[in-house]
């Protein structure tokens, strides 16, 4: 069970968060300007990394907001995390 | 003193009788024993009955690796326990245990049959034979096998024990009190670190405790004398937490660990005191030090199976630690020099001992010490057969060849009342592989041992491959102080003298002279699986260690393969013909032994499984004689039976009451999010499917939430408050979640809106009073306010006052019927509701639970999300187009209602289905059918929600069927276990179409 640093609160347990799957998904701003494919490619297509991935996790038992992780998914290692809407950090 | 009971020890107190019984005969042993220290000492060695073959088995070793002797304790009782250990049960006053998986008794088990049939048990013969006749299965051989198979017997009772949790944090932790955890722990606590040390034994020491030969000293002194000291010295450091009794279950990664410590298991029954019985640690550590020890390796040779075959290791701390001799005429068989202390110590107290070795020779200190004493050694040899069906007799020994391949001379039999095995050690790398470590397969000892990867936890001592004691220390010593960044750790100028081995030799299926196929050469001692097992296995044609793993059951039993996995893994290399190293091992998955359930649970039994969530008027309902329905945590009123109703009754009853004069609900449950903020309409226009923007204050309005992928999330009526307040409400199990999806569209897509969301379902009870008198009654409630059709329309809300008490009156509906719903503070709900009752007693006023309320909505054709629809319906599907607005430029989901499938016109549509037997009533999820005779029976639907209506005086049904928009007036059917069920599908709506009776 990971120990997540949350932007907001600082350190807490795992299991006062919920993963939110891989960060950075924009909602298209036109969506019906979209063909199905690429409609379908927003809607259910993920990458699902083994190896450093970005993710949204939402400290839902705390302060309730999301923020963004970056995971080492094959070691479970935490790079950085990081404010909704601030830049990705370069691994 | 018993026969056997050979030698004083400082472990054993042998003042202190304590009596026991086992197999229903009542023995002696003293405190301090365990179960098989105590039976042994009694001359007991025949525990149990294999679990194939039902061979007899006798106890092996003296820890958590043993394989044999698993005993039921306290049979009969709510606290038996199956599969005990009685290795590592302590003895206490009155112990009951009893031998498993033997009928009738132990001594004579007619399973015993297996045996002579075990060539045609051969692996995979369950999977192989009881495949046909196919119908056998179910009925005759699953309970047949179930009944001779089994490892001891549930209990049938709820569990009377008490059971805790703990979270514990920690700058060190440290697995294992052996010499290599005691050298860590002090490092760590002398340096100003809180440290936990854990042990699963009841003392600290490990193996080190008991060794008394004079070859291995520490300062001068034996090294268990140093270490007693060392101990003694240990227990007055303040910063230090020892907890033995405390076996780690699991370690997870970012140092949590979860290590199970027994409380009161130990006690006599009589001095439990209700105390609790074990206490699961939750422990979060900032560097964790594994000093799990290692484990000896048994020899797999023909027979190697009969009781008084034990671990070399295991004898010698019966012997030196409980002061019990296994037996007086013994013989060990080893391949390395750690067998040889055991015979020091045997020799030494007396006690007739020869060893035969498969090594040609060995020069270590320990090897010259027997020698000097003149014990037998029979080098260069290997055991190929044992004799003694209850208990070992003798056995018989033959040279090996040249390259240990072969046998070669004569047979010589050798007479023993016991026989010591001694394969080499396996360190416990179960708790690194755990937490993510990886591990290398050294060649000259062939072992695995951690590769140090982490810079959170290290492993010391002979888990990680250190065995000489000389090296235990010092390489742990100069481990700890590198990882902790120490630079005194107390223990630099230690001197240690220990006798070193020189000679390796490793032979995974010792050679004999018959042919493999006559042998029974065990592997895995409790699965029964032998090295035949496996070589079928890969002759079949399994080439991975999983595969072989689950195919042979090898490793797969409750010891977990701790004595097994290695010599499988061995006998595979050498069968392939490839190096051990490149197999790598099957994975070691927590717990590294059995946890109870009630460690696991913990607290959260009875009423503390789960929270309760009740309403401000539940005390009202229990007492009007509510049946409660669970909705997610909340206890809703279901409906409320009137002498000795039933449900169907009680629903009748309330159903006709609610559209005959009046029906109140308490539909407080319900989710309530207030919103407030400049851009709450435009909120609500991006989150709904219809529009917001031009719904007035006071006004209200239905609205359906759906997914991105344009399925139906979520419905409720939203009340616009001010002009940037609204009130939204959800359904009662959906609450928590459509609050986080509205939480993560304003934080994440869409944070450039001024919109704040407040949970307050709970702030609020709502009464909701339905019916064609409901009006009357409002106008009682609230003499000062005007309730006419023109002042208060259907849809709008107003403010009050009841009682000095702040209220909001909605005029919504969700039974068809005329209908208010009154909203106060939590704190006045059951007051309001009081007056509400009291108010509507002229009329009759009939509380009704969720049952009828479901089915006063199925009359009107209203959905409930979650009921009629199951995360695959759009509202064109559900035929809701009129709220899916075609103006809105986006909303969530929008975009996905365009899409190839979800415009497919044979999608599951919402229908009506009337049963052409008016009193049939359908059954919730039950399939529909077009054509009774097509083969295979094509599936077209189901039914989502059927009631007889009262007020209609017929049986009624929602449902979903493909393409069933355009399927009015057809006939369908409901096949069922006996019958097909003729039906006609109809319009959804079955009551008051025009919708009059809500402006009655």
């Amino acid at each position: 069970m990971f120990v997540i640093n949350c932007p907001h609160c600082g350190e807490r347990d795992q299991s006062e968060f919920s993963c939110g799957g891989e960060a950075h998904i924009v909602r298209p701003k036109q969506p019906t300007e979209l063909s199905d494919d690429e409609w379908a490619e927003y809607l259910f297509m993920r990458k699902n990394t083994k190896g450093v991935q970005f993710e949204r996790w939402n400290h839902a038992h705390g302060c309730r907001k999301w923020f963004n992780m970056v995971r080492d998914t094959s070691n479970d290692k935490i790079h950085a995390v990081y404010k909704m809407g601030e830049k990705p950090p370069v691994i | 003193m018993t026969k056997y009971r050979i030698n004083k020890t400082r472990f054993v107190d042998q003042t202190k009788t304590v009596s026991f019984t086992f197999d229903g005969k009542k023995y002696h042993g003293f405190e301090g024993d365990t179960l098989a220290s105590a039976l042994l000492s009694n001359g007991i060695h025949l525990i149990g009955r294999s679990f194939k073959y039902h061979r007899p088995r006798g106890i092996m070793s003296c820890g958590s690796e043993e394989p044999n002797a698993i005993c039921q304790i306290n049979d009969n009782t709510d606290l038996t326990e199956p599969n005990v250990r009685a290795t590592e049960i302590e003895l206490y006053e009155g112990l009951k245990a009893s031998s498993q998986n033997c009928w009738p008794s132990l001594n004579f088990d007619i399973g015993g049959i297996n045996n002579l049939i075990s060539p045609f048990i051969p692996a995979g013969f369950y999977y192989k034979t009881f495949m046909w006749p196919k119908s056998f299965w179910k009925k005759i051989y699953e309970p047949l096998i179930r009944l001779s198979a089994g490892l001891g017997k549930s209990p049938t009772q709820p569990d009377p024990d008490i059971y805790d949790h703990k979270h514990e944090h920690c700058d060190v932790l440290v697995i294992g009190g052996g010499i290599s955890g005691i050298i860590s722990a002090k490092i760590a606590a002398k340096n100003n670190l809180k440290t936990i040390l854990i042990e699963d034994k009841n003392i600290l020491g490990g193996s080190t405790i008991y060794q008394n030969n004079k070859n291995f000293i520490i300062d001068n002194q034996k090294s268990n004398e140093w270490l007693m000291n060392e101990i003694s010295e240990l227990e007055k450091l303040d910063n230090l937490i020892i907890k033995t009794r405390t076996s780690l279950a699991a370690f997870h990664s970012y140092n949590y660990l979860l290590a199970k410590e027994n409380i009161s298991d130990h006690l006599p029954l009589d001095k439990k005191n209700g105390s609790i019985r074990q206490r699961l640690w939750k422990i979060r550590a900032d560097k964790v030090i594994v000093a799990a020890g290692a484990i000896e390796r048994p020899l797999i040779f023909n027979n190697n199976d009969r009781p008084g075959i034990i671990l070399a290791n295991s004898v010698k701390k019966y012997l030196d630690f409980y002061g019990v001799s296994t037996g007086l005429n013994n013989i060990i068989f080893t391949n390395n020099d750690s067998a040889y202390e055991t015979a020091v110590s045997l020799f030494e107290k007396g006690i007739s001992v020869k060893i035969v070795d498969i090594r040609k020779k060995s020069s270590s200190n320990i090897v010259k010490n027997a020698e000097d004493l003149g014990i037998k050694i029979y080098w260069n040899s290997t055991v190929v057969n044992t004799f003694g069906y209850k208990k070992i007799k003798s056995i018989e020994i033959m040279n090996l060849s040249e390259d240990g391949s072969n046998v070669t001379g004569n047979k010589h039999k050798i007479q023993c009342d016991c026989l010591s095995i001694s394969g080499g050690w396996t360190p416990m790398v179960h708790m690194h592989t755990q937490s993510g470590g990886k591990l290398d397969f050294r060649e000259i000892d062939q072992v695995f041992v951690p590769t140090e990867k982490s810079e959170n936890h290290i492993n010391v001592g002979s888990c990680n491959g250190d065995f000489e004691l000389e090296e235990i220390v010092k390489n742990t010593n100069y481990k700890v102080k590198k990882f902790l960044n120490i630079n005194e750790g107390g223990f630099d100028k230690i001197s240690v003298l220990c006798s070193k081995e020189s000679e390796k030799k490793n032979i995974w299926l010792l050679p004999n002279s018959i042919s493999e196929s006559k042998t029974k050469s065990f592997i895995d001692f409790q699965n029964d699986s032998t090295a035949k097992d496996i070589k079928l296995a890969l002759r079949e044609g399994f080439k991975s260690i999983e595969h072989v793993k689950r195919y042979t059951t090898t490793g797969m039993a409750t010891d977990q393969g701790k004595l097994s996995n290695m010599h499988a893994l061995g006998i595979i290399a050498d069968t392939a013909g490839v190096k051990m190293g490149t197999l790598g091992t099957t994975t070691f998955r927590p717990p590294f032994t059995p946890l109870t359930f009630g460690a696991i649970v913990g607290r959260s039994v009875g009423k503390f499984f789960d929270i309760v969530r009740k309403t401000s008027i539940h005390e009202w309902h229990v007492q009007n004689n509510a049946k409660f329905e669970n909705v997610g945590q909340w206890k809703r009123p279901w409906y409320y039976p009137i002498n000795n109703e039933n449900l169907h009754e009680a629903v009748q009853r309330e159903s006709k009451a609610a559209r005959d004069s009046a029906g109140i609900l308490d539909a407080s449950t319900l989710g309530k999010i207030d919103i407030q903020g400049s851009d709450a309409s435009e909120f609500l226009n991006r989150v709904y499917t219809n529009a917001w923007s031009k719904l007035g204050i006071g006004k209200c309005r239905y609205g359906l939430m759906l997914n991105e992928d344009g399925m139906v999330y979520d419905d409720g009526v939203t009340t616009r408050l001010g002009e940037n307040h609204y009130l939204m409400t959800t359904t009662t199990g959906g609450a928590a979640n459509v609050l986080s999806k509205l939480e993560d569209y304003l934080q994440t897509e869409w944070p450039e809106l001024d919109v704040y969301l407040t949970s307050v379902t709970d702030h609020y009870t709502t009464a909701s009073i339905c019916g064609p008198n409901s009006k009357k009654i409002l106008n009682k409630l609230f003499p000062n306010k005007d309730f006419s059709d023109e002042a208060f329309p259907h849809m709008s809300y107003q403010d009050a006052i009841i009682d000095k008490i702040e209220c909001r009156i909605m005029r919504i509906s969700f039974t068809g019927e005329l209908s208010y719903e009154i909203n106060v503070e939590s704190k006045y709900g059951k007051s309001l509701w009081e007056n509400c009752i009291a108010a509507g007693e002229e009329y009759k006023i009939t509380p009704y639970g969720t049952e009828t309320m479901h089915l006063l909505r199925a009359e009107k054709g209203f959905i409930i999300v979650g009921q009629d629809t199951d995360g695959t319906m759009t509202p064109i599907d559900l035929q809701m187009d009129w709220i899916v607005s075609k103006k809105k430029y986006d909303f969530i989901g929008k975009r996905s209602l365009y899409r190839s499938d979800t415009m497919r016109e044979d999608r599951k549509q919402l229908v009506g289905l009337l049963t052409d037997d008016p009193n049939e009533i359908l059954e919730e999820g039950a399939q529909i059918v077009s054509e009774l005779d097509k083969k295979p029976v094509e599936m077209i639907g189901h039914v989502t929600s059927s009631y007889f209506s009262p007020n209609l005086n017929k049986s009624i049904a929602l449902a979903v069927v493909k393409g069933g928009k355009k399927m009015n007036g057809q006939k369908l059917f409901v096949p069922m276990e006996n019958k097909n069920i003729k039906v006609t599908v109809s319009d959804f709506i079955f009551f008051d179409k025009e919708n009059k009776r809500i402006n009655a």
